[in-house]
């Protein structure tokens, strides 16, 4: 009886070993030919957790309407009929990222990654992403590692960076009058970036930092360390929390009054989520870098028109570079006519790229770093609001090539 | 000095979040034998309903205090008619699962119908600023905070001593053979009393919605130090939950302070040395576990 089940189990195994190696992941495609006839785009975020807002499952939504705007546009002559839109949620954590990442380009036969908000779930996915030889666009973390230490081939970073962040806001609220710094940080990898380029970007404005207060990752009661950094009377306190953390360290700043004391508030990573979900007043007059804004001009509210009929909200700039990443890889598999991952580095690399979201935007040869305009934006005072989501003033527009790090600093082999 | 008062003030207000809602699990505890592990969602649900409450019928702060612990209570005793009665007769340890369950079932709904980014909750007229306490500044919210809660503990203390149910409940807690020897009935007082530890939980819910971010996820790391205040308290004991949440409240808010990588560790270290020097608890019975 054993020895009938030991030979059915070796035949099974053997069986779907065969089928693996003729089914399997991997660039086979060449010369116009794609693996399975189709191209996959896979989606892999919180879908669930802290960042389900800010991204999330509106991000699969960018992302079919990518997929949609280039079948529109292209109709008989796509050189790809089957275009299949898959997601899956990691939770924000690094090890399953990794494994959905796995399972996404080997089982599922992904052809790019999109998203991947949290830095380490982020780096983690890069790796995967080199061994399967595959491309990885990522949207929503923001460490500078990707394009730096920690860059591959077939990683591109498309939306923002810590540099961005620390450079556009660092900089402007110091040449503002913002000269003594105190940061507040969560301590993990981005946060700990954050601090480090914060510090640099206000040193060389001419300011400086008198402190740094790293706190638990995730928080929610910031009062003692707030009243920490209060107590040396800065200009300005920098608050590099996000998500549910940002709302509670804005809260408790209200509540300790610390803007009647004098101390402003620059935050360094925000969405517009946030803003909704506290409301205008509480953010009013806050300043920070966007990587992009829904009612910037006619094309951007176009999107974000039809985003709201889709979603019922307005995009934040994930789901905006979310739609971007995803259009730009098709048009990249209509020029070279193959789903092959090597073919679409080569057409990416250099390429200058003026769409919705993208504006004057170049994917960097050295680091796969996708530079483009910054924005810096003040939240409005209620009275100013014209609509629901109308919460960003537009301050100055950060020139591409001063937004992101330069290239000589970025510390990418590849 | 200034500062150490302040971080005083801040220690004991979110001490008192953790005070009510401990004291609810105690005597949920001590009555039932249950380990109520959905206490955190029953906090949360405390503050989105405070939050729902104030935009959807405009009911301040002033309100939500009265109105959703009542709702809370109703929906504790739901709870417990509904699903924690059939398991009372089992191992604690089937109650606890149980509890575990409807808090992922919680938090999921109300992230499905909320998103996680938040409710907005805005502070009375009356209760918003500072004020100027001999030359320190404090938040009055957070005076107020503390000064309500221990009100409310003062409160419950005087029901416990005072009034039938109120000997029942310690009698129940702190002595459960003695008390079921005199023939006392405990089990008609089950359901009414766990509805009344989730109402407690529900108003810190409520207390805590201006200024904690009022998330699905807010009960989750909530729960978790109210274990360790519980145990640092002493299982069976009502008192001890109150003292346990104030002190950890305290150990929190100075332990940020001064020392802020070890801020999170350091409420366990306590909990970790009361078991070691004292495994009832400082004011547990002895044979609470």
């Amino acid at each position: 009886m054993s020895k009938n089940i030991a030979a059915g189990v070796a035949a099974l195994a053997s069986g779907a070993l065969v089928l693996s190696a003729c089914g399997g992941g991997g660039p086979s495609a060449s010369e116009g030919e794609f693996t399975d006839d189709k191209i996959v785009l896979a989606v892999l975020n919180d879908q669930s957790g802290v960042y389900k807002d800010l991204s999330g499952p509106n991000s699969v939504v960018a992302v079919e309407m990518a997929v949609a705007d280039f079948q529109e546009k292209y109709g008989d002559d796509a050189v790809v009929d089957e275009i299949e839109v898959t997601s899956a949620d990691h939770q924000n954590e690094p090890d399953i990222a990794n494994t959905k990442a796995q399972e996404l380009y080997d089982r599922e036969g992904a052809d790019v990654i999109l998203d991947v908000p949290t830095s380490s779930a982020a780096l983690a996915v890069a790796t995967q992403a080199k061994a399967a030889e595959k491309l990885f666009l990522n949207i929503g973390a923001a460490t500078t590692e990707l394009t730096g230490a920690s860059c591959n081939k077939y990683t591109f970073h498309w939306a923002y960076d810590t540099y961005m962040l620390a450079n556009g806001t660092g900089k402007a609220v110091t040449e503002n009058g913002g000269e003594n710094w105190q940061l507040i940080y969560p301590d993990y990898a981005f946060g700990q970036d954050m601090e480090k380029q914060f510090t640099a970007a206000v040193d060389e404005a001419g300011g400086s930092v008198q402190g740094s207060i790293a706190t638990p990752f995730p928080n929610d009661n910031f009062a003692t360390f707030l009243t920490k950094a209060a107590s040396s009377d800065p200009d300005v306190i920098g608050t590099m929390q996000a998500g549910g953390d940002l709302i509670n360290v804005v809260k408790q700043f209200n509540e300790a009054g610390l803007r009647e004391r004098g101390i402003e508030l620059a935050v360094g990573l925000m969405f517009i989520t946030d803003i909704h979900s506290l409301g205008v007043e509480q953010f009013a007059g806050t300043t920070f870098t966007d990587a992009w804004y829904w009612n910037m001009d006619d094309e951007t509210r176009e999107f974000a028109d039809r985003f709201l009929e889709e979603t019922d909200t307005r995009p934040s700039f994930a789901h905006a570079g979310n739609y971007s990443a995803a259009l730009q890889y098709l048009e990249a598999v209509q020029a070279t006519g193959t789903d092959d991952a090597d073919a679409v580095v080569e057409e990416f690399e250099g390429k200058k790229i003026d769409d919705v979201f993208l504006r004057n935007g170049e994917i960097r040869a050295e680091d796969h770093r996708v530079i483009h305009d910054a924005y810096l934006a003040k939240v409005k005072d209620p009275e100013d609001v014209t609509e629901e989501w109308d919460y960003e003033e537009i301050v100055t527009t950060i020139p591409a090539a001063e937004a992101f790090q330069p290239v000589e600093e970025s510390g990418c082999t590849m | 000095m200034n500062a150490v008062i302040q971080y005083l003030v801040q220690g004991l207000a979110a001490g008192s979040f953790y005070a009510l809602a401990a004291l609810g699990l105690a005597v949920i505890f001590g009555v039932l034998g249950v380990v109520n592990f959905a206490h955190g969602a029953f906090y949360m649900l405390g503050a989105v309903a405070a939050a729902v409450l104030l935009d959807t019928l405009g009911l301040t702060l002033w309100w939500g205090l009265l109105v959703v612990p009542v709702l809370m209570f109703l929906f504790g005793v739901l709870v417990e008619r509904l699903l924690v009665q059939w398991l009372l007769p089992l191992d604690p340890l089937y109650n606890f699962l149980l509890t575990f369950g409807l808090t992922l079932l919680l938090v999921d709904l109300v992230k499905r119908r909320y998103g996680v980014s938040g409710l907005p909750y805005e502070l009375p007229d009356l209760l918003q600023g500072r004020i100027d306490l001999l030359g320190v500044v404090l938040p009055r919210y957070q005076m107020f905070v503390f000064l309500f809660s221990l009100t409310v503990c003062l409160v419950v203390w005087l029901l416990m001593t005072r009034t039938r149910i109120g000997m029942i409940v310690r009698a129940s807690t702190e002595k459960p053979e003695l008390a079921r020897a005199l023939g006392i009935n405990v089990s008609r007082w089950v359901t009414p009393v766990f509805g009344f530890g989730v109402a407690l939980a529900g108003l810190a819910g409520v207390l805590a919605a201006p200024f904690r971010a009022i998330t699905a996820d807010m009960g989750n790391n909530f729960i978790i130090i109210l274990f360790a205040v519980v145990v640092i308290g002493g299982l069976g004991s009502i008192v001890g939950a109150v003292v346990a949440g104030f002190l950890v409240g305290l150990v929190e808010a100075f332990g940020q302070a001064y020392a802020p990588t070890f801020s999170q560790i350091l409420i366990f270290v306590l909990m970790a040395v009361v078991v070691l020097v004292r495994p009832a608890g400082l004011f547990g019975r002895e044979d609470a576990a």
